[in-house]
């Protein structure tokens, strides 16, 4: 067993180096430069209450909110302790059934002219925060019925929560849905 | 792709690119022991570490020195982390009270980890500790990709040296690819992680009230814990209401930067990349890929550099960046244009079923095929769900070999090998001597290039075929018909090329697949490794033969067609019938409508 010394000894030292001082010296760095974030971005209410993550979505469901993506996170959707993707495959009965229940749902809350991708397809994480403009204004006549507002209200509503592409250019324009449902409570609740 | 996304896209070749030349630079530098502008910081660890450990930084070793250091320190590492977490219990930073993985489990994860694979059949948020997480794997992170660039290093001496038996010291190649390149840029990586959302914390998980409690259907336990089914083998459900849920916290972005730049993939989070909070922006998104693609990128350069011609480098890059932005193509193709089964039920839009919306679908492509084209594994959409030519690309790319990029050092290695076999052909085609940069192919190197890239393959349809006649193997599959075989497929082609992700449908944590795929990851690991070793040996002993007339150039654009036509035939003949029974199967069966 030559240089079996080394190898137990240079194992110790990076264990020391890389999963000591590393994760410390990054832990200290994010939280004096980034405190909210490195505790996960969570929103709180007036009275200091945490209402929710920015980044954890939230399920909803009734004509007063804005509905999310389905989710298949385990138990219940928007799960936290069971993140994950339904791992359908494309062509699954079980899930195509599961798709044209959705379509059928959103058909009946009073979305004609078919149905958005992202609204009847659940996401890759299960807690996706996020819709997609289209998505959120398919769902802007249920909401003001509901809340007893106007649709030109609420179409400057989803407007002013309609996140652009990132610096203009990454990724994809998108609208959280639990900062716009608590922007919504606080205009009419 | 609308005009946005491919802005977006050539924004990222661009930024890539631009990196190549200056960090594969620093790369050779660091191998080749020269003062970089860390050295006044890391020098005096270095040594104090070589010290301590008893390395003699000037001894060099033989091939089988090397290989054995090489696979002693493995074995350490192994048994390290099996036995904390069969200990995991026993150990701190566990708020959650974790037990202790079963043995079989602790065994996969454990190879897993240390073979760079990372492939996980537990869920971290609801298996790991913070102490698993942190002072266990994320340790074989850093260590498990060192050790890949170590071994390509030995390899490139090999090129490089004339009649000598040696080829550096495992132990130093390894020490200063940990301090010099890879803690330095997690370090970088990690906080601009953070300052995107990414979570870095060791606090206990957070209960959260929903803003509106949700019902949903629960299903009803008899007294031992087990599902209820009715008369036709339903389950029974009872309608429940949750009103609060708990937010897992986490060391994550200490673990998510040298996570992708070790192109190890283990997410903290069963949900991986694609969790928010381990890839909350598009800009975390684009940052992730480019750690996944610069090491493997860049070290092109550092070969180029170190064997005297960066052309020979470029030429391999070119060859890599050819096959990864093709396949790329292919993937955003049949996303775009959606699941007609899907479309056909009233939906517009591309196929989004296991995507985010945040990432967009021309950055989440990008991401799947960096993603298997190295040996990363990380994920940012759930491969399973990708329509079937779609989900045949990330399959594909893992197939060839882990070459398009390929994992931290494992990736230019089987390269090497590619390129050795492709001037061998070509040398008999036609009709000049096996040569690669000066030196003479003959017998033992062509051996042990087949080694270094058949073996994962052969193991791939092996053990596949083996699942596919056992029914216990069989039941883990979620996707009924040619969609299964494909899960089976990806899982063994995943675990072999120590890649890491997965059709995820698959229920993998049971004791065939656990068992079974350790060894697919300790033979797709080190008969590579070893053999790779050996054909350095040999190359190095070797006198060095001016390029002549009769030499292929090796440089130059026609060679690296070359080699693209070897590695694309290699991996079509040996994985077209398994593809075509899978994907493509899928593929007509959607058409069709059924």
């Amino acid at each position: 067993m030559k240089d079996i010394k080394p190898a137990i000894l240079i194992f110790i030292a990076f264990t020391g180096i890389c999963g000591g001082i590393y994760p410390a010296v990054v832990t200290g760095v994010a939280s004096v430069l980034f405190p909210k974030q490195a505790g996960g971005s969570f929103i709180t209410d007036k009275s200091g209450r945490v209402v929710g993550s920015r980044l954890i979505g939230q399920p909803f469901s009734g004509p007063k909110y804005f509905w999310p993506r389905p989710s298949a996170t385990t138990d219940f959707g928007y799960n936290p302790m069971g993140s994950g993707g339904s791992n359908s495959g494309p062509t699954s009965p079980d899930y195509l059934k599961a798709v044209a229940d959705r379509v059928k749902a959103l058909k009946d809350s009073g979305v004609s002219n078919g149905a958005p991708a992202d609204l009847v397809q659940a996401s890759a994480s299960g807690l996706d925060p996020h819709i997609t403009p289209e998505s959120a204004r398919v769902q802007i006549p249920r909401v003001a019925r509901a809340r007893g507002m106007t649709e030109e209200a609420l179409l400057k509503l989803v407007a002013s929560y309609t996140e652009d592409r990132q610096f203009g250019i990454l990724g994809a324009p998108r609208v959280n849905v639990l900062a716009l449902n608590l922007a919504l409570d606080k205009l009419a609740p | 792709m609308n005009a946005y996304e491919w802005v977006e896209i050539t924004l990222f070749f661009v930024v890539l690119l631009a990196l190549i030349k200056p960090f594969g630079t620093y790369m050779a530098r660091v191998f080749q022991g020269e003062r970089t502008f860390l050295s006044p910081v890391v020098v005096p660890c270095e040594k104090l570490i070589y010290r301590l450990c008893g390395v003699n930084r000037d001894e060099e070793m033989g091939w089988k020195r090397y290989a054995w250091d090489m696979i002693l320190f493995n074995l350490v590492l192994f048994v390290a982390l099996f036995a904390m977490l069969l200990f995991q219990h026993l150990l701190p930073l566990n708020p959650q009270k974790f037990p202790a993985f079963t043995w079989p489990l602790a065994l996969n994860t454990a190879i897993s980890f240390v073979t760079n694979t990372n492939w996980q059949a537990y869920s971290g948020e609801t298996t790991a500790s913070y102490f698993t997480q942190m002072v266990g794997v994320a340790v074989h992170n850093f260590v498990s990709a060192a050790t890949g660039m170590a071994i390509v290093i030995a390899l490139v001496r090999g090129f490089v040296r004339r009649t000598t038996s040696l080829l550096g010291n495992f132990w130093v190649d390894m020490t200063r690819a940990t301090l010099y390149i890879l803690l330095p840029l997690s370090l970088v990586a990690a906080p601009v992680l953070v300052s995107q959302g990414v979570i870095q914390n060791v606090s206990a998980y957070k209960t959260v009230s929903l803003l509106q409690p949700a019902s949903y259907d629960k299903p009803k336990l008899d007294t031992r814990g087990n599902p209820l089914m009715d008369a036709k083998g339903n389950p029974v459900t009872e309608s429940d209401t949750v009103s609060e849920v708990t937010v897992p916290m986490g060391p994550v972005a200490s673990q998510e930067a040298i996570k992708e730049l070790g192109t190890n993939g283990g997410g903290f989070f069963n949900a991986n990349s694609a969790h928010p909070y381990e890839n909350p922006t598009p800009l975390s998104h684009f940052l992730e890929i480019l750690l996944i693609l610069l090491i493997p990128g860049s070290i092109t350069y550092t070969f180029g550099l170190m064997v005297g011609n960066t052309r020979q480098g470029w030429a391999l890059l070119g060859v890599m960046l050819l096959v990864l932005v093709g396949s790329f193509a292919v993937l955003q193709g049949a996303e775009v244009s959606g699941n007609l089964l899907v479309t056909r039920l009233g939906v517009h839009g591309a196929n989004l079923e296991g995507k985010e919306v945040r990432f967009g679908l021309a950055g989440t492509s990008l991401f799947e095929v960096a993603t298997t084209g190295t040996s990363c594994g990380a994920v940012s959409a759930m491969h399973d769900s990708l329509t079937p030519i779609g989900g045949m690309i990330p399959m594909s790319l893992i197939l060839l070999g882990e070459i398009i990029f390929g994992g931290v050092g494992s990736g230019l290695y089987t390269m090497l090998a590619f390129a050795v076999i492709a001037v061998f052909v070509a040398g008999l085609m036609i009709g000049r001597t096996p040569e690669y940069l000066g030196k003479k192919i003959e017998v033992r190197e062509m051996w042990m290039s087949i080694l270094t890239i058949l073996t994962a393959g052969i193991v791939v349809l092996v053990m596949s075929g083996i699942a596919m006649i056992t029914p216990s193997a069989v039941a883990s599959m979620a996707n009924p018909g040619a969609h299964g075989l494909s899960e089976v497929l990806y899982a063994f082609a995943s675990m072999a090329n120590n890649n890491g992700s997965a059709f995820a449908g698959l229920s993998a944590n049971t004791n065939f697949y656990n068992l079974l795929g350790s060894l697919a990851m300790i033979l797709g690991r080190y008969v590579p490794a070893v053999a790779v070793l050996a054909m350095a040996g040999s190359l190095a002993e070797k006198k060095y033969v001016p390029p002549s007339l009769g030499t292929l150039p090796t440089d130059k654009a026609p060679f690296a067609l070359w080699l693209t036509l070897v590695i694309l035939i290699v991996g079509a003949l040996t994985f077209f019938p398994a593809l075509s029974l899978g994907p493509i199967v899928e593929h007509l069966a959607m058409l069709g409508g059924n």
